[in-house]
């Protein structure tokens, strides 16, 4: 443990006193010893915990592992990533066009964004997630025609919207909102010069915004955007009250039968937990390639040399060489 | 205009009674000037005498509130249909901005894209040339302003003087017939300002159409053909840089030289 801070740094080459010119004073580190105290209350709770999550009944692990991989709890899992994905798919296309209407010259588009922000913003997504369910209460038929003439054609609202496609508008639509926010502010953190210098280049608006600006306002866009891929996988257990068989309700469906509750709600934890993980390695990995022009001491078509931050964090702090 | 270059029939910059005003400030006055092909103008003056706005005014990133200007003989921003002039379209200002290279004081290099990607992104995207032409123009253009090696780089890594020549390359990949530099040395480091210098007397010598907005004075003198000395949004002074530097009619033009020497 070379990186451990508690400890004097080893006395290398260089810090022998011999080497150095009236080098005969040595430096001693501070020495800190209420962070031993800290760490040894930390480790004694740590091991209460330990141990009561080890043998109290109530955890009883062998049925979490019974039921951790079986085959209701897994359908859940996949419709929560299936609704996480569709939801982000819509948030992001979706945002993009919400943002560049805030942003454009044109009184209407720009306003009838701030209203749909508004609006979506405004209203619990619970509620949203139950308007939709009972769309059908509004207009119990949908039709596909003219304006105020004819239906071309026509089906009942409830055939046509199920839970899965409510939870799906609701959420897609509500991420929309969101999605619009941070790609504003992603926009905006492009400097002016580079849409002038596209323009002054012959492209058109539209162009500098999709090839120059959009690109750049992206990459300040993920960590925001990660945190809301976060925010819908743990947003989307609410579709449990529109029936919907995600992680959480396959769960509940279960311990509505046995009544072990706390085991069976561990199970979804742990599900929650291998998800939410998986796509922050992903962000880390995104945000690395995103990165790379920023990066000074880039090689041609090469990566920063830079190690996974969970379990090297030192590593970033080495100096890195100078462009030449 | 005494110049022999402003004598050519058709000048390749026409500026007709140009006036702007920021709010209730006029930052543009009445401004009518023409550049002939192959001339490089420098403009001088004191800061907000409206140098860089009449720059921006050229290739219609700023809008002038009267006058017009056209470019090789076209309206920009407009077109005439009978007595009127009709806002053009995004596509048609774009088109004619094309003709238009401009260089900026913070050179606005791409910084999502290498440096030869800088250089190919406007040939490939507005022009919809063929890939492997704009690559071989843009590495010469590259291998004009010595950075040939830097091809793969990021503008990031690049110094400030390197930038703006990449800047100067980008526009030229564009083969622009105009060339608009607005104080293209004012963010770089002393020491860094001959060689962005260098590449834009090598431009001049090249025969290319240049304005630039400029406090080098030397170069002023050196390389342009006439120079205009600008105050409050108009021409106080305008004629050979041997006679509006060394021999200034105008108080305002002493006053101001006096300062920058």
């Amino acid at each position: 443990m070379a990186a451990n801070p508690l400890k004097a740094p080893p006395a290398g080459p260089g810090r022998d006193a011999a080497e150095r010119p009236g080098g005969e004073l040595r430096i001693r580190p501070r020495r800190h010893p209420w962070r031993w105290a800290g760490v040894a209350v930390i480790v004694l709770f740590a091991a209460m915990l330990a141990h009561s999550f080890v043998g109290d009944q109530a955890f009883a692990w062998g049925i979490v592992g019974q039921y951790l991989t079986a085959g209701p709890i897994l359908n859940g899992l996949l419709t929560t990533i299936e609704l996480t994905f569709l939801t982000m798919a819509i948030g992001i296309a979706g945002g993009i066009v919400v943002a560049a209407m805030r942003l454009s010259a044109n009184p209407v588009l720009s306003r009838v964004a701030w209203f749909y922000v508004w609006l979506l913003r405004s209203v619990p997504l619970l509620v949203q997630l139950l308007f939709w369910y009972n769309l059908a209460a509004l207009y119990p038929r949908l039709s596909f025609g003219v304006p105020f003439g004819p239906a071309m054609a026509s089906a009942g609202t409830n055939t046509m919207i199920g839970p899965f496609t409510a939870a799906v508008l609701a959420l897609g639509l509500h991420e929309v909102a969101y999605m619009a926010e941070i790609f504003r502010g992603g926009i905006l953190s492009v400097p002016r010069g580079q849409t002038e210098a596209a323009l002054s280049l012959g492209m058109t608006p539209r162009t500098a915004l999709a090839r120059i600006v959009l690109p750049q306002a992206v990459r300040v866009a993920v960590p925001p955007t990660g945190s809301e891929v976060i925010n819908v996988v743990k947003g989307s257990s609410l579709v449990s009250v529109i029936t919907l068989t995600d992680l959480l309700y396959s769960v509940q469906k279960i311990y509505a039968e046995n009544y072990r509750v706390i085991p069976l709600l561990l199970v979804a934890v742990i599900w929650y937990l291998v998800v939410t993980s998986v796509l922050s390695v992903g962000q880390y990995f995104l945000e690395r390639r995103l990165g790379r022009s920023l990066s000074r001491n880039a090689r041609p078509g090469g990566r920063p040399g830079r190690g996974w931050p969970c379990w090297r964090p030192w590593r970033q702090r080495v100096p890195s060489g100078e462009p030449s | 205009m005494n110049s022999p270059a402003a004598t050519a029939a058709e000048p390749m910059v026409r500026a007709i009674g140009v006036h702007k005003s920021y709010g209730r400030v006029p930052v543009l006055r009445n401004l009518t000037l023409d550049v002939a092909a192959g001339e490089v103008l420098c403009l001088l003056g004191p800061s907000g005498s409206g140098k860089s706005t009449f720059l921006r005014c050229i290739n219609h990133l700023e809008v002038p509130d009267a006058g017009h200007i056209t470019v090789n003989g076209e309206l920009i921003g407009y077109r005439e249909h009978g007595n009127f002039l009709v806002e053009a379209s995004e596509r048609r200002i774009a088109r004619k901005r094309a003709e238009i290279g401009m260089v900026f004081q913070q050179f606005n290099l791409f910084t999502n894209k290498t440096i030869l990607g800088n250089l190919m992104e406007a040939p490939l995207r507005v022009r919809r040339e063929a890939r492997s032409e704009v690559e071989e123009r843009a590495r010469a253009n590259l291998r004009r302003v010595g950075l040939a090696d830097f091809a793969s780089r990021y503008p990031g890594q690049l110094s400030g003087g390197q930038q703006q020549r990449v800047a100067i390359a980008r526009a030229l990949t564009m083969r622009p017939t105009v060339m608009l530099f607005d104080e293209p040395t004012s963010a770089l480091d002393p020491e860094l300002v001959g060689e962005v210098l260098d590449v834009m007397r090598d431009l001049a010598a090249d025969g290319m159409t240049m304005i630039v907005v400029t406090h080098e004075i030397g170069f002023a003198r050196e390389v342009s053909d006439r120079v205009a000395f600008l105050h409050e949004g108009e021409i106080a002074e305008i004629g050979t840089p041997a006679g509006v530097l060394d021999n200034p009619a105008h108080d305002r033009t002493r006053a101001f030289l006096a300062t920058v020497r």
